[in-house]
């Protein structure tokens, strides 16, 4: 019972089930149950119309009590043959996901579904074709994340509509955050979804980046050279690993707002009275100027000014100390100028991804924060006004920006997310055409406003029960999201799911890290590029026979 | 697939819609539990050999012992050649499925065989293509026949030995059984084990 060429193996049928629960396939016994995995794709031919589905459990069954208490003599293969699939079965929970009506409909493309199949319908792993139909082939918008487990069909994001939201890369340290986000960026830039501004905190996405078990890998500045620039804080450390950067950013005392050191204050270690006090030290001293006078001030003038403000004198003495750490930042200057953040803009503007690489600040957690939040700031501001100048004219939009950041639960933790221009962006979605790329191992530490309006998330291995909880919090088919979660592999798996997909996926995500890989991404060897080059001259001014 | 040129076992003695009782034409000649049977008529009934018994032809007469002087068993019928006709085999069988328009139905005739249909003993060759089918031991295992295990067990052990793969054979009639019988994996345990010695 194979059914027509190209459908997938049978499963078996269906024999219950509900809506919310999903429907129960008694597996036939002509299946193994070892080879059905959870969250393999499944296709259940109803009567009018075909249910995409995903396996959510897989259970043992038996239909003789007696043969739980005394399991027959399975020593023997005929017995064990006859008993495996009649009087002790496999059953499986199938969560029918997208519903394709007729053949007509299928052009149009799938639609959740609101409907079950009937008691009885046949119960067939997906095809190569239906996983197409469901997750769109490659083409211009579409980029290839991976293929479901099992099979080689390319799944594939719509990267317009991934941009359109904010979105989160989650998982646990080691098991492919970074692989994963490089290659979205890849992705976003091959496609020209929008522009990338990358906070990198580990010096992985420009340049050459590490990959456990690969060892080092191309950066995406490596793969589309004309296309990235490099921003760096620390000059040295670039040098040291043999890049140069285009832009050497520096930052402005007169750049640090009290928000800034809202959002440090755990970091740094300051009360809620501290920190407050930076915004009456910005009150007396002027927005502009607080944090260098601040810092200039000796003992007593410390506190006349606290008394003046009247703001706790030891309170204003730790802010004092803590901020002090900022003059071992080499990239802050005394210098008041806002040009950094018009050469990031400009590069945007031009289309360029910028990536800024932060080098001996890796470990600096406060300098990753700070850089991080004051570029986002101004970014930002700038955006909301340049898209409310626009007034809804398409053309003078500034293009879509999408901004990574690390340790994303930092700046969007419940105590600072309401605050934070990051927590503003997460939940405005694309208003103003900028949109964040979270990457996290901790998500319970985000904010649930925030992580609820994230739109697409992508998942790796999470072990811990509250940021299993909190990555799926209010999806459909929560609980059984949890459990495909907590199975995946450590290595090159992801739970895919939200905005930009029709239905959860779990990836075996593409490879990244070998000369083809490169080669299927865009990037052209230098001979290719030479090649390439002379085509290109001759396309323009005639061929050379 | 009836198969022609079979040697016949005997003649129908007692019909009915779901079982017949036939005479074998020798004394302790008819075949051996479990085997399949086919009569003949205009709608041939295919049936199990469940119950064989030879008793004396006249039933208020039960035979006496004649071999006190005699050296072995066999001396006493040697010596005594009307007991051949004094004594009767018979074979009860029930009825698995018919033949219909040269179809082979795993169902009960639409009217039982007549007296005195000739039985045949189905050859190899019959007894896989009647078994072949999923169908083939419904009727039997639903017919509630004394020592129904043990008929059952028999009717495969004839069966296997009919196939070319006889493990294979089995081990899809122990599915058929385990849905025959879907409470009691027990009962389908011990079929199979005794089929199988």
């Amino acid at each position: 019972m194979t059914g027509e060429s190209g459908a997938g193996r049978y499963l078996g049928v269906v024999v219950g089930g509900s809506m919310s629960r999903g429907v129960d396939v008694r597996l036939s016994p002509d299946c193994p149950v070892e080879e059905v995995a959870m969250g393999q794709h499944v296709v259940i031919q109803g009567q009018s119309r075909r249910f995409f589905g995903v396996v959510t459990d897989i259970s043992l069954e038996w239909s003789d009590d007696s043969v739980r208490a005394n399991p027959p003599d399975t020593s023997n293969p005929l017995i064990a043959g006859v008993a495996a699939g009649t009087a002790a079965y496999a059953s499986l929970r199938v969560l029918p996901m997208l519903a394709i009506a007729g053949e007509l409909a299928a052009l149009e493309g799938p639609a959740p579904a609101r409907t079950v199949p009937p008691h009885f319908a046949p119960v067939r792993l997906a095809s190569e074709e239906d996983v197409q139909v469901v997750f769109g082939a490659e083409d211009n918008r579409h980029f290839w994340v991976g293929s479901p487990l099992d099979m080689e069909t390319r799944v594939c994001l719509d990267l317009d509509e991934f941009v359109k939201r904010s979105n989160g890369v989650f998982g646990k340290s080691g098991t492919g955050k970074s692989f994963l986000t490089r290659l979205l960026l890849a992705g976003i830039l091959q496609k020209s979804a929008a522009v990338n501004l990358v906070f990198d905190m580990e010096s992985e996405y420009g340049w050459m980046g590490t990959s456990e078990g690969t060892g080092m890998v191309k950066g995406i500045k490596q793969l589309f050279p004309s296309r990235v620039a490099v921003f760096s804080l620390d000059d040295e450390h670039s040098r040291r690993r043999g890049v140069s950067p285009d832009y050497l950013l520096r930052v402005g005392y007169n750049q640090i707002e009290p928000e800034d050191i809202e959002l440090l204050r755990e970091n740094l270690g300051l009360s809620e009275v501290a920190a407050d006090a930076a915004y009456s030290l910005a009150r007396h001293f002027g927005q502009e100027r607080w944090v260098k006078r601040f810092l200039e001030l000796e003992g007593h003038e410390m506190r006349d000014v606290a008394s003046e403000l009247n703001v706790n004198e030891r309170a204003m003495s730790t802010l004092h100390n803590r901020l002090g750490r900022f003059r071992r930042y080499g990239f802050i200057t005394e210098r008041e100028s806002d040009e950094s953040v018009e050469e990031i803009l400009r590069y945007l503007d031009r289309g360029n991804h910028v990536v800024l690489e932060f080098g001996r600040y890796r470990h600096e957690l406060s300098a990753y924060m700070l850089v991080a939040n004051l570029l986002t700031r101004r970014i930002h501001a700038r955006y909301v006004r340049r898209k409310e100048e626009a007034m809804g004219d398409a053309a003078r939009e500034p293009r879509p920006l999408v901004i990574t950041i690390e340790e994303a639960h930092r700046f969007l933790s419940r105590e600072v997310a309401s605050q934070t221009t990051f927590g503003n962006i997460a939940r405005e979605m694309r208003k103003y055409n900028v949109t964040l790329l979270v990457v996290d191992q901790r998500p319970s530490g985000i904010d649930e406003e925030v992580m609820s309006q994230l739109g697409t998330k992508l998942v790796c291995l999470l072990d811990n029960e509250r940021d299993v909880e909190a990555v799926t919090a209010g999806t459909h088919g929560a609980r059984d999201l949890r459990s495909v979660l907590s199975k995946l592999d450590s290595k090159q798996q992801a739970l895919m799911f939200g905005h930009a997909v029709p239905m959860p996926v779990v990836l075996r995500v593409r490879d990244y890290g070998t000369a083809e890989s490169y080669r299927e991404l865009g990037f052209l060897e230098a001979s290719e590029m030479r090649r390439q080059m002379e085509r290109d001259a001759d396309d323009l001014f005639g061929g050379r026979e | 697939m009836v198969v022609e040129d079979t040697p016949r076992v005997g003649e129908v003695v007692e019909s009915g819609s779901t079982a017949f009782v036939a005479q074998s034409y020798r004394l302790y000649g008819a075949p051996p539990l479990g085997v399949l049977v086919r009569t003949g008529g205009p709608c041939p009934a295919y049936a199990v050999v469940h119950d064989v018994a030879t008793r004396g032809i006249d039933p208020s007469r039960r035979p006496l012992p004649r071999g006190k002087s005699e050296a072995a068993e066999q001396d006493v019928y040697d010596n005594n050649p009307q007991l051949e006709h004094l004594l009767r085999t018979e074979f009860r069988s029930v009825i698995v499925g018919h033949v219909d328009d040269g179809e082979t139905r795993y169902r009960l005739p639409p009217s039982p065989p007549p007296i005195y249909a000739f039985v045949y003993a189905c050859p190899a060759a019959e007894v896989a293509a009647f078994t072949s089918s999923a169908d083939s031991l419904r009727l039997l295992a639903g017919s509630g026949v004394a020592a129904a295990e043990e008929v059952v067990s028999a009717f495969l052990r004839h069966a296997m030995a009919a196939h070319g793969d006889p493990t294979a054979y089995l081990a899809g009639a122990g599915r058929q059984l385990a849905v025959l019988f879907p409470r009691d994996f027990r009962t389908v345990e011990s079929i199979l084990l005794r089929a199988a010695q």
